[in-house]
C-alpha cells in the first residue's frame, strides 16, 4: 500500500494512503493513552532529525514519536543562515550516508530540500517542513483532528486563512483535504494569496479576500501564523490593520456555523491572526492537534519504515 | 577534465556534395565548395578535384556559414574553474560555432579595454572568433557608463550589463546614445529587479505548487517596454537578450512594426522546455530568465516564425557541480548550451517543421552578425571560408560527460536529439568531430 519509503509531501498522494496513515495514527493514539505509552515497533532502527530551521514543537513531536516507537534517534539543529547553506546540507548528507541510518526527518528553509536529500541518500526521508512548499505531517494531524470532530472529511468545508502564499501548512492541507473529498477555501489579503491557485490546486478551490465570507462558508477554520516580517517586506500595510481586517475574532464568529472548529499550526501570534480568548475557547482544537501530531508521526515513521497496519495491531 | 580540440591546417579543400544553405545569399542546393588558401574559390555543382587538395565527401550533410552565438559566458577572468576562453571556444567549436560573444559579467567585469583585448588575445590560438561584449556601466553597477569609445577600439561589439538590467532609464538613454555613435547595440537583460527579489523560477502555477518564489513575466515586459520607448526616442540600437515572455515578444513585435531599431534573441532552452521541467527541483532547470509557461513557449515559437525573434543564442552559463548540487533556491541561475544548441534547433524547430532549415540557420548565422554590425560569412567565391558542416538526421544522445565545456550543468543530459556537427572550417583549418 505505502508506495514510497519517503514522505516528501502530500501532492499526488492517494486517498487510500492517507486513510491508512490516519487509521494507523488512531491505533498509535490508543497506544499513547496506555500507562506505558511505548511499543517496540522500531527497535533497532535509527532515525536522524535534521533541523536546519528552528521548530521546537515539530522537533519534539518527532523525537517523542521516535522514542514511543523505541527507535534510536539523534537530533541535529542548525538554525541561522551561516550553516543553512547548500554546502552544509550536502556535507551533512554525505556524513550521514557514511553512518548506518534508516530514516531522516528534515526541516529546511529551502523548498525542495527533502527532495534533494532523497536523491542523495538511501535512507527514507520524511519532510518536516521545506521552505514554503509542504509540511505533510502537519496536514495529516490537521486531518486527523477534523476526523475526530466530524467523523468524515467528505464534503467538509475547510477555510485556510492567512498567509497562504508562503505557507507550507496550507499547501499540504490543500492536497490532503482535496484527496479526502473535503472542500477547501483560501482566504487572506490578495498580497498573501498565491498566484494561480485554482490552476495549481483545482478549480473547485474557493477564494475569499473577506474573512467574514470565509467564516460564513466554513465548517472548520485553519488559521495560519502570520510572519510579522511580512509587513517589512511590503506585503502588508500594518500588523494592526491585518488584525482588524483578517484576524479571527469572537465577534466575527457570530456569523459562523454553531459547531465551527478552529485550528492553528502554532505558535500563535495572539491578537494578530487569532483573538487570544478564542485560542482557548470551546471552538479551538489546537491542543488536540498537538496530541494527534505525535500519533500521526508515529504512524508515518512506522509505515514508511515498512510496517503495515495489521502487524501494528498484532503487536498490540 | 574537459576534452581538447584537435584541428589541422587545411588550406586547400574540396567539400563535395553537401546541401549548401546560406540564407543571406538565398542558396539552398546541393553544391561543391572549393577552398584555396582558406578562401572560397568556387561554389558550383560537380567541381573536379584539383591536385594537392584534400577532399571531403559531404553528401547527405548540410553546409552553412559558420554558426555564431551572440550570448555566452566564459567566466574568464574570475571563475576559470568553471570555463576559460579556451575551453569555451572548444565547446563552441564542438557545437558548430565559429564565432561567439562572451558577456561582461566576469569578475572583474569586462569594463576596460585591457580586459577586452586579453579575452581576444586568449582566443587567437583557437579556430573561434571571439567578440567580447563590454559592460554598459562601470563594474556593471548601473552608476556611470563605461569608456565606450575606447572599448569599441579594443574590439567590443556591443554593451550590456547582462546578469541584470541597466539600472536606470537615464543610463539606458545615455549608453544607447553614446554606443549609437559607433553603431553598437545596447544588449539588455530585461528584468525589473524590484519585482524579482529572491525569485527562483517563473511565477505562476508551478511555482505555486512547488512553493518556490517567483520571477514574474511582467518584470521582463516592463524593462522591454521602457527600453523600446528609449530606443524610439534616441534612435539608438536595442537588442533584447534571451527573450522569454509572451508580453515581451508582443512589445518587440509592435516596436518593430513602428520602425524602432530593436532586435531580440531566444535561447534553445526557452523554446524546448517550460516551467513544468522544474517539478522535481532539478537545479539544472534553474536559469534567468526562468523557464516560462507553455503559453510563453508557444509565443516564442510564433516569434521565431514571424521574425519577431531575430536570433538564437545559447546564454551558455557554466557553473561548477558543487554550486549546482544544492537545494533549488540556493543554486545559481544558468545552464550551458553551446554543445546542445544545434541538436535542439534541428530536433525541436526544423524536424518538427516549425521553421525551415534556412530560417533556422539564419537565426544562428546571418542574424547575429547583422545585429552586431559584423561582416556576413557568406558562401561565395572570394569570401574567407567560415563554414559549419552537420547532419540533420544523425541521432545522438546527450552525454554530459563528453562535453568540451568545463562545466556539466545541462538539463538535456540523456535526451535523444538529431542534428550533429560533422566538422568546421575556419581560419584555414578543418576540425572533424570525433563524435560524428
Ligand atoms: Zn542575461
Amino acid at each position: 500500500m505505502i508506495v514510497s519509503k519517503h514522505l516528501l509531501g502530500l501532492a499526488g498522494v492517494r486517498r487510500e494512503e492517507i486513510s491508512l496513515i490516519l487509521q494507523t495514527a488512531q491505533f498509535f493514539k490508543e497506544v499513547l493513552s496506555r500507562p506505558i505509552p511505548k511499543v517496540p515497533t522500531l527497535r533497532g532502527k535509527t532515525v536522524v532529525n535534521l533541523f536546519f530551521e528552528n521548530s521546537t514543537r515539530t522537533r519534539i513531536s518527532f523525537e517523542l514519536a521516535e522514542k514511543r516507537l523505541s527507535a534510536d534517534s539523534v537530533s541535529f539543529s542548525a538554525s541561522g543562515s551561516s550553516v543553512a547553506k547548500g554546502e552544509t546540507l550536502l556535507d551533512t548528507v554525505r556524513n550521514l550516508e557514511a553512518m548506518k541510518i534508516d530514516m531522516i526527518v528534515i526541516r529546511h528553509h529551502a523548498s525542495g530540500a527533502p527532495h534533494f536529500l532523497a536523491t542523495m541518500i538511501d535512507a527514507g526521508v520524511i519532510n518536516a517542513g521545506d521552505g514554503r512548499h509542504e509540511h505533510p505531517t502537519q496536514a495529516l494531524l490537521d486531518m486527523m483532528t477534523l476526523l475526530d470532530k466530524f467523523g468524515t472529511l467528505e464534503g467538509l468545508k475547510v477555510a485556510i486563512i492567512g498567509d497562504v502564499a508562503h505557507s507550507r501548512v496550507a499547501r499540504s492541507n490543500i492536497h490532503g483535504l482535496r484527496a479526502m473529498g473535503a472542500k477547501v477555501a483560501l482566504c487572506g489579503p490578495a498580497t498573501l494569496l498565491p498566484r494561480a491557485p485554482r490552476e495549481a490546486f483545482g478549480n473547485d478551490i474557493e477564494i475569499f479576500t473577506n474573512v467574514d465570507d470565509a467564516i460564513r462558508w466554513a465548517d472548520a477554520l485553519n488559521v495560519l501564523r502570520l510572519q510579522l516580517e511580512r509587513q517589512a517586506s511590503g506585503l502588508l500595510p500594518s500588523i494592526r490593520e491585518y488584525a482588524n481586517y483578517f484576524g479571527v475574532t469572537r465577534r466575527r464568529l457570530e456569523a459562523a456555523k454553531r459547531d465551527v472548529v478552529i485550528m492553528h499550526p502554532g505558535p500563535i501570534n495572539r491578537g494578530v491572526e487569532l483573538e487570544s480568548d478564542l485560542a482557548d475557547s470551546e471552538f479551538s482544537v489546537i491542543l488536540d492537534q498537538v496530541t494527534n501530531g505525535v500519533a500521526v508521526r508515529m504512524a508515518v515513521l512506522y509505515l514508511k519504515s515498512g510496517g503495515d497496519l495489521e502487524v501494528a495491531n498484532g503487536a498490540a | 577534465m574537459s576534452r581538447s580540440i584537435i584541428s589541422q591546417p587545411c588550406p586547400h579543400l574540396l567539400l563535395r556534395g553537401a546541401r549548401v544553405v546560406d540564407p543571406g545569399a538565398g542558396i539552398d542546393q546541393t553544391l561543391d565548395v572549393l577552398i584555396e588558401d582558406g578562401v572560397i574559390k568556387q561554389v558550383a555543382p560537380q567541381i573536379p578535384a584539383p591536385d594537392n587538395f584534400e577532399m571531403i565527401n559531404a553528401a547527405g550533410l548540410v553546409l552553412t556559414p559558420g554558426w555564431f552565438d551572440l550570448h555566452v559566458h566564459f567566466r574568464e577572468p574570475g571563475r576559470e574553474d568553471e570555463e576559460t576562453v579556451l575551453t569555451g571556444c572548444a565547446a563552441a567549436l564542438a557545437g558548430g560555432f565559429t564565432g561567439v560573444c562572451p558577456m561582461p559579467n566576469t569578475s572583474p567585469a569586462t569594463d576596460k579595454a585591457e580586459i577586452v583585448k586579453s579575452i581576444i588575445a586568449q582566443s587567437r590560438q583557437t579556430m573561434v572568433d571571439v567578440h567580447p561584449i563590454a559592460a554598459a556601466t562601470k563594474g556593471r553597477e548601473g552608476k556611470e557608463p563605461t569608456e565606450i569609445a575606447e572599448l569599441v577600439d579594443a574590439g567590443a561589439v556591443a554593451f550590456s550589463d547582462d546578469g541584470c538590467s541597466v539600472r536606470t532609464a537615464e543610463l539606458v538613454r545615455r549608453v544607447m546614445e553614446y554606443a549609437g555613435m559607433y553603431q553598437k547595440p545596447l544588449i539588455e537583460h530585461a528584468e525589473d529587479e524590484s519585482l524579482c527579489l529572491k525569485g527562483a523560477m517563473n511565477e505562476g502555477v508551478i511555482a505555486t505548487k512547488l512553493g518556490l518564489s517567483g520571477l514574474p513575466t511582467i518584470a521582463e515586459d516592463i524593462i522591454v517596454a521602457r527600453d523600446v520607448l528609449i530606443a524610439e526616442y534616441t534612435g539608438g540600437r536595442l537588442h533584447i537578450a534571451h527573450i522569454s515572455s509572451k508580453g515581451a515578444i508582443e512589445l518587440v513585435r509592435r516596436a518593430k512594426a513602428a520602425g524602432v531599431q530593436v532586435t531580440c534573441e531566444v535561447t534553445p532552452h526557452h523554446f524546448s522546455l517550460s516551467h513544468e521541467a522544474v517539478i522535481g527541483f532539478e537545479t539544472n532547470t534553474k536559469m534567468n530568465p526562468p523557464l516560462r509557461s507553455p503559453a510563453d513557449v508557444e509565443a516564442v515559437i510564433a516569434g521565431l516564425q514571424d521574425g519577431t525573434i531575430d536570433a538564437i543564442a545559447t546564454d551558455h552559463a557554466p557553473h561548477s557541480s558543487e554550486e549546482k548540487n544544492v537545494e533549488y533556491p540556493a543554486a545559481p541561475f544558468g545552464v550551458i548550451g553551446l554543445e546542445t544548441a544545434m541538436g535542439l534547433i534541428i530536433s525541436r524547430l526544423v524536424l518538427t517543421k516549425k521553421l525551415s532549415l534556412s530560417q533556422a540557420v539564419a537565426k544562428v548565422t546571418v542574424a547575429p552578425r547583422r545585429i552586431l554590425n559584423l561582416p556576413p560569412a557568406e558562401i561565395k567565391a572570394g569570401q574567407t571560408a567560415n563554414l559549419t558542416v552537420f547532419s540533420i538526421e544523425k541521432k545522438w544522445v546527450v552525454d554530459k560527460t563528453k562535453f568540451y565545456s568545463k562545466s556539466r550543468n545541462t538539463p538535456f543530459d540523456g535526451w535523444q536529439l538529431a542534428g550533429k556537427v560533422f566538422g568546421v572550417y575556419h581560419k584555414g583549418q578543418w576540425w572533424a568531430s570525433p563524435d560524428f
